[in-house]
């Protein structure tokens, strides 16, 4: 078994994406970031403030459960095709998939063939069926796999879903106790306590840090994932869409390009914004007069027309050179990584303006000052005394234009200037059901998925850097 | 009616913050008389703010809160009243004024609208008679044109106005208590000279009593009838006026006088209260002031003392009042800790002079228009002539706007001066540029005023101090650098592990001399010292104030010292400038300019300042109206305008120096005028 | 007064040319006419006869900058950066690539776009005044935390979940206002009504809160613990003293946008099916017309400048400490 898996991995055939190298090295940055913080008192008195509030503790552990989602869908591979070639050279399939696909296997391989509703044991859609006997009638024909194993879904179906989620919400109740008790020990053990005085400190929510509630929000996410693990392959949880694929899949998919859109954009913005921003502020002269006018102008042109402008123009330059990419998900994912780009352009000047004005009153402080008259370098000063008393204001916009970005995705995607079509994406599946909104009954399930998906993540987002801003924000407090 | 107006007993205010809770005040009691000026005394963080806003229930909720105690107005319980019952004694019975009369005003109402509307609140008048009544008020306060002020707004006053609106405002209701909260610390000498006599001679018409909130022992003399002394939340020692000034008897009260620099003090130690006032966020077991007092034995950290009444119906907190139990007291305590009184003398060093600063000039240009074309000047600093001998201290005296702080960074070239020339060592550094200058920075530095922004929040105190040596190449090797680091904390009395951690850490006295080291560790001649002791107690002050003149006796380093404090020049100066909108108008020795100054701006100056002496104080000369603005200063001497002497030549052309003495100059009329 | 007008006005062109130059690389220099022509006339099976038909008859088969071809001055005029870029500034949109005159269009638009935007702008801004309001009066309450987390909430859904809800609900459940569509005068009430609802709840999140962070900072500066100090209720405190000053920030911010607000709103413009400029340019971007999209670019940009000069014009208005140089 385990030499088959091996196996199996061997034979794939990597690739890496543009976004996925980005996604890699932004994980990379936070890891030196968190290192080099543990080190540093200032950086990490705001982080226990944020890491004391309960709010956003609990957030950030909804988040990192849609991180852990998103990383797995970093790591692309191509599978090799069955037959070889000539010279027994492996071909491989044109799909790309990632460990995430591999996760979800049945979740991606169940195709129906087209709407089925929630639960559903049959299409949504009536076609015309031929009859053992012969003759043909128009009925809503049972699911290739939706309740499949159910031999009368109206009699069996309920009984079915309830033990079927129960069995599953158990055995991730059963997740959840045997890791926390091991979390638990693990904390006993460093502190040199019994088990006991820690769990009861944890339970009863005594640690500088909300254990219990971000436990239980751990505890929350493996009881459904339990009962989804354990309904996903019998039924489509939250149903399907025109051409029959899950509806769950989907809003799971999306979550990579919805963080992708919100993290990426900023860090490929971030050095610019650094870089004008301070030099603006503390060089002033031409230098602010140039930078100021750059930023103006691209602030004038309203945003949405920009990025649209940007992306039409990004799509004609795709289509009339289509033997740039070697399959549709790097041609996919350039437009992703383009959009983060453009996006970046946009949102690029506030936080330029930000940084600059936050450096010309520094500029005037005494310590800045005081480093001019021991002659210390135009660069040190920006880097060694400018810099670092400028990054909480980055870390506040980061955070803050997170959730506003993930939400734009959305609008962009619905305007036909957002991600490729083909990608997995909240705004797609929005955009696909829209279509479907003046049919009766209405088809609503995937507009519920992506609502869910979209609303829980976005909720966490602003929750959590309502925590950051707290911690990091001077002007909060001053009261 | 009793004679007690307000009675506070048992009071105290505690804050929640990340820290913890805050006691910031812990079980004050107090009473204030009819028509008297009681004093509440103490350093900055001692809970003296708090008491007040306390008294008028305003303090900030919900991070505050009153925890325990009553507050009697006519022997009504304020603690009782219901919060609509409160609104009706504020602005009404109390009143209250508060120390930034920059931003206490609503910068979007008109200022007579401001003033009315205490006025309606409180008596019930309306329209044109409410008119009325704030226009008296206005004119009661020294307002000139009142009819024209009370349509603009607060911005389009000075400070010194602004705080008389404050004084309008709170006189409206016609108030029994007076609370004045630092009403003039951040104003200027000369226009707090003006507020505090206008709030004399309110009070006398009046006859309302006034909660003076202060720090300053100057203003304390000048003012109240009692006193109450502060200390870490709690008070400390309750006396009348006369006989506080006369025998202080708690160690921190006595110690606070010895701090205070002054004349009679030159070539002397300062005498210090060790560390810093303790935070109020922990437990106190014994008394207070333990830690820092000179006089402190076992039961001091042990005990917290009780109150000890006095003849006069003073009263002071402290156990050396219990005769048995300071017979029990250790023997070996009595002497003082450190060495008040030793004399050091100044060494003389050669006369050559190291600066010499000769018709300096920087003008700011406004700029206006498309193609910000310049349209005038902000005269700055306008013609200055200044120099420094080796091992010797020039004062540069003014208030704020005179332009000192432009000449001090004028003169190490972090602003570049407009005209004039700059000689250090003969070398003229406004020629110099680039790698030349950079190599000259390590002759001359500047130690800043605010020790908790003159140092980076995020570089560890190694760095800091490490930060010029490394600029400028003084120690090519690093562990040489480090050892010099230790060295200087050690020169600077800071314990060696201080390098290892952050600004935040430490209070500000203990910043200030940070920024000293850092200055030293470049090896400097010159130093400007902008101002460093103004942001600190007076307990504290002292202690640096010691360390730089410490400094210099072994160094041979010269100061240029900027300060607006006229006790701590006569302190440590050898010779002083004093500035009047960027001009220097007298120059001399301290016994010249301070024992017989001769400009009427030095005269006036002189006399606004507080004495804690009485019996010494001078006639005050009020400075009639504001500074006026450097970028139109009045035509000819700028000073004509407030001049008690003006005569018709003074608005004619700018005096001439004239030279009093070898050493001392002025420019005025009055003593003729040299071409 | 008018002579800082007309300065900011010159300081605009710059900027205005600058916006130029951007549409100018990106419609012209990242494709060139060719590519947009083929894209437009489909990839495959397209013959150069075709292609350099298409361009003629929208004016793109001229050269970039400069015209070899021509004498004078005309090299310069007879190009497409002249016709199609230089040409805006004196508001001459030309034609759309389907032959419409762009000019008329726009005026056509723009007043159904009005009807919905400033509606949306004065409610909006009462409602989510008198939120921040309440919840400033209540503050460190449980009314007050309840209602930041009922805002977060709010503003973590997507502005296209309003819509829908908002279209089903009402318009499909209820059947109180036609679900979308529009008409002329009066008529068109019924068609406003449901878009201005849903855009005043989707603005409530953002600006409450925004609004909110305004009054406490205002409520934590010295002059209210003045205006407290001389006894008057907290209702005056909050109305005569905080509201005035907080009014500055938002009112200045509200400024800015008053003269986008004639390019309306794309999304809800597009799905209420009315005829405005926000549906005017997705239906061009749909399109891909490019000639629509690169006029509105300009004509959003010029009323961004606009707004610009009227937020600095504001406020003096509203500020007294704030004098025009």
């Amino acid at each position: 078994m385990l030499r088959d898996g091996v196996a199996y991995f061997s034979s794939l055939k990597p690739v890496l994406l543009w976004t996925d190298a980005l996604v890699f090295m932004l994980v990379a940055v936070i890891a030196a970031f968190a290192v080099y913080a543990r080190g540093k008192e200032y950086l990490r008195a705001p982080w226990r403030k944020v890491f004391a509030s309960r709010g956003g503790m609990v957030a950030a552990v909804v988040i990192a459960v849609y991180a852990a989602v998103a990383l797995l869908d970093s790591v692309h591979f191509r599978e090799p095709l069955e037959n070889k070639g000539a010279e027994g050279e492996t071909f491989y399939t044109v799909e790309v998939i990632s460990l995430l696909d591999l996760a979800l296997g049945p979740l991606r391989d169940q195709v129906e063939k087209t709407y089925s509703a929630p639960f559903a044991t049959h299409l949504y859609a009536k076609e015309t069926v031929e009859l053992p006997d012969g003759s043909s009638a128009r009925i809503f024909p049972r699911l290739q796999y939706g309740g499949a194993h159910l031999e009368d879904p109206l009699r069996d179906k309920a009984g079915d879903i309830l033990y079927r989620s129960l069995s599953g919400a158990g055995a991730g109740l059963l997740w959840w106790v045997v890791l926390s008790g091991v979390f638990v020990w693990g904390m006993a053990r460093r502190a040199g306590e019994p088990f006991r005085a820690t769990l009861r400190k944890v339970l009863s929510g005594e640690t500088a840090i909300p254990w219990h509630a971000m436990l239980y929000t751990a505890g929350f996410f493996l009881v459904l994932t339990g009962m989804i693990a354990s309904l996903a392959g019998y039924y489509h949880i939250f149903g399907t869409d025109k051409v029959g694929q899950d509806v769950l899949y989907q809003a799971i998919k999306s979550v990579r390009t919805a963080l992708v859109i919100g993290t990426l954009t900023t860090l490929v913005m971030l050095p610019f914004a650094l870089l004008f921003g301070l030099m603006a502020g503390y060089l002033r002269g031409w230098v602010d007069d140039l930078i100021q006018y750059l930023y103006t102008t691209l602030n004038s042109i309203p945003g949405i027309l920009l990025i649209a402008s940007a992306i039409l123009m990004l799509q004609v330059y795709i289509d009339t050179h289509p033997d740039l990419f070697e399959t549709d998900a790097a041609r996919a994912d350039m437009r992703l990584l383009f959009l983060c780009i453009i996006l970046g352009v946009t949102s690029w000047t506030g936080l330029c303006r930000l940084l600059r004005g936050e450096t010309m009153k520094m500029r005037a402080a005494e310590f800045v000052q005081a480093a001019s008259a021991f002659g210390v370098r135009h660069s040190r000063i920006m880097s060694r005394h400018l810099l670092p008393n400028v990054m909480h204001i980055v870390l506040i916009t980061v955070v803050l234009d997170f959730s506003g970005l993930v939400l734009a995705e959305a609008v962009l995607s619905y305007v036909g200037v957002g991600v490729d079509p083909s990608m997995n994406s909240w705004g797609n599946m929005i955009n696909g059901a829209r279509l479907e909104m003046a049919r009766d009954p209405m088809v609503w399930w995937s507009l519920l998925a992506a609502f869910v998906f979209m609303f829980v993540l976005v909720l966490a987002a602003n929750l959590f850097s309502d925590a950051v801003r707290d911690a990091f924000d001077p002007r909060t407090h001053s009261k | 009616m009793s004679e007690i107006l307000l009675s506070v007993r048992g009071l105290s205010t505690h804050f929640l913050t990340q820290g913890g809770v805050v006691r910031a005040v812990d079980d004050v009691s107090f009473d204030i008389r009819r028509g008297e000026t009681f004093a509440l005394l103490g350093e900055s963080g001692c809970g003296k703010s708090m008491t007040s806003l306390s008294i008028m229930r305003l303090v900030p909720e919900p991070a505050g809160r009153i925890v325990a105690g009553e507050i009697h107005l006519d022997g009504q319980n304020l603690m009782d009243l219901p919060e609509a019952g409160m609104r009706r004694i504020r602005g009404n019975r109390i009143a209250m004024i508060f120390q930034e009369p920059m931003t206490s005003l609503n910068p979007v109402l008109t200022i007579g609208e401001q003033i009315a509307e205490t006025v309606r609140q409180h008596r019930r008048l309306d329209g044109a008679a409410a008119r009325g009544v704030v226009l008296d008020l206005l004119d009661a306060v020294g307002i000139p044109d009142p009819r024209q002020r009370y349509g603009e707004y607060p911005h389009q006053l000075s400070g010194g106005m602004k705080q008389r609106v404050m004084i309008a405002i709170a006189l409206a209701g016609e108030p029994d208590l007076l609370i004045a909260d630092e009403p003039t610390t951040a104003l200027d000498v000369t226009i707090q000279a003006q507020v505090l006599a206008l709030l004399g001679d309110l009070q006398k018409q009046t006859g309302m009593a006034v909660l003076l909130i202060t720090h300053d022992l100057g203003v304390v003399a000048g003012m109240a009838d009692s006193v109450a002394v502060m200390y870490a939340g709690q008070i400390i020692e309750r006396a009348g006026k006369e006989a506080f000034f006369r025998d202080p008897r708690h160690p921190y009260s006595r110690k606070l006088f010895d701090s205070l620099p002054d004349v009679g003090k030159r070539g002397h130690q300062l005498a210090v209260i060790h560390g810093a006032v303790p935070s109020l966020a922990r437990e106190f077991k014994g008394c207070r002031f333990a830690e820092r007092c000179d006089e402190a034995w076992d039961l001091c950290h042990e005990q917290a003392p009780r109150w000890y009444d006095q003849e006069g119906g003073r009263q002071v907190r402290c156990h050396l009042l219990d005769p048995t139990l300071a017979a029990r007291r250790p023997a070996s305590h009595a002497a003082p800790r450190d060495g008040t009184g030793q004399a050091q003398p100044c060494r003389e060093h050669g006369q050559a002079p190291l600066l010499e600063v000769e018709n300096i000039k920087v003008h700011f240009p406004i700029r206006k228009g498309l193609l910000k074309r310049t349209v005038g000047h902000v005269y700055a600093v306008d013609g200055v002539n200044l120099s420094i001998a080796r091992g010797r201290t020039v004062a540069l005296v003014g208030e704020s706007g005179c332009g000192k702080t432009t000449i001090g960074k004028a003169i190490l070239q972090l602003i570049r001066p407009s005209a004039g020339s700059v000689r250090f060592e003969g070398d003229e550094l406004t020629r110099l540029r680039g790698e030349a200058l950079r190599r000259r920075r390590s002759d001359f530095q500047i130690i800043f005023q605010d020790p908790f922004s003159s140092m980076n929040p995020r570089m560890m105190i190694d760095e800091i101090i490490q930060e010029g040596m490394v600029a400028l190449g003084i120690e090519k090797d690093a562990a040489a650098r480090r050892s010099r680091v230790e060295e200087l904390l050690d020169h600077v009395g800071l314990p060696r592990e201080a390098r290892h951690r952050y600004p935040h850490e430490f209070s500000g006295g203990q910043r200030q001399r940070i920024c000293i080291a850092r200055t030293l560790a470049v090896r400097p001649k010159l130093i400007v010292c902008d101002e460093p002791t103004s942001a600190l107690d007076i307990s504290v002050q002292a202690q640096i104030l010691n360390l730089l003149k410490q400094l210099q006796n072994e160094l041979g380093l010269s100061y240029l010292f900027i300060t607006h404090n006229l006790s701590v020049v006569g302190y440590l100066a050898d010779e002083v400038a004093v500035m009047y909108l960027g001009r220097v108008v007298e120059y001399g020795t301290v016994q010249e300019v301070l024992e017989q100054p001769r400009h009427p701006y030095t005269q006036a100056l002189l006399s606004a300042i507080p004495v804690i002496d009485q019996t010494t104080r001078r006639e005050v000369i009020r400075l009639e109206g504001d500074l006026p603005s450097p970028s139109s200063p009045p035509s000819g001497c700028h000073f004509h305008t407030r001049c008690p002497h003006a005569m018709p030549v003074c608005s004619q052309r700018y005096p001439q120096s004239t030279a009093l003495s070898d050493t001392h100059r002025a420019h005025c009329f009055l003593y003729g005028d040299e071409e | 007064m008018l002579a800082y007008i007309a300065r900011r006005l010159l300081y605009a062109i710059p900027i205005l040319i600058g916006v130029n130059l951007i549409t100018f690389m990106l419609f012209f220099i990242v494709n060139t006419p060719d590519d947009m022509a083929r894209m437009h006339l489909g990839m495959k099976h397209v013959t150069p006869q075709a292609i350099e038909k298409w361009k003629a008859e929208r004016g793109y088969d001229k050269p970039l900058l400069y015209n070899g071809e021509e004498e004078g001055l005309t090299a310069l005029t007879e190009t497409i950066f002249f016709e199609k870029s230089l040409r805006l500034f004196v508001f001459d949109f030309g034609l759309s690539d389907d032959g419409r005159d762009i000019g008329h269009d726009i005026y056509q638009r723009m007043w159904p776009s009005l009807a919905i935007a400033v509606p949306v702008l004065v409610f909006g801004l009462l409602t989510n005044i008198t939120v921040a309001m309440l919840l400033a009066f209540f503050r460190a309450t449980y009314i007050d935390v309840a209602g930041v987390i009922a805002l977060v909430a709010l503003m973590s859904i997507s502005s296209l979940f309003y819509i829908i809800g908002g279209q089903f609900v009402i318009g499909k459940l209820l059947h109180l206002v036609p679900i979308s569509g529009y008409d002329s005068g009066m008529n068109a009430l019924k068609f406003i009504v449901l878009p201005v609802l849903v855009a005043l709840l989707y603005g409530i999140g953002s600006g409450g809160r925004w609004y909110r962070t305004i009054f406490l900072e205002e409520i934590g500066k010295d002059y209210v613990r003045t205006a407290r100090a001389k006894g008057l209720s907290e209702r005056l405190v909050l109305f005569r003293h905080v509201l005035k000053n907080a009014m500055i920030p938002i009112l200045t911010g509200v400024v800015v946008l008053l003269p986008l607000l004639f390019m309306g709103s794309l999304i809800l413009e597009s799905f209420f099916g009315i005829p405005g400029l926000g549906s005017y340019v997705i239906d061009a971007i749909q399109a891909q017309d490019f000639a629509i999209v690169r006029s509105m670019v300009f004509v959003g940009s010029v009323l961004y400048i606009i707004g610009l000069i009227l937020t600095d014009i504001s406020y003096t208005l509203v500020d007294p400490r704030i004098r025009l140089s």
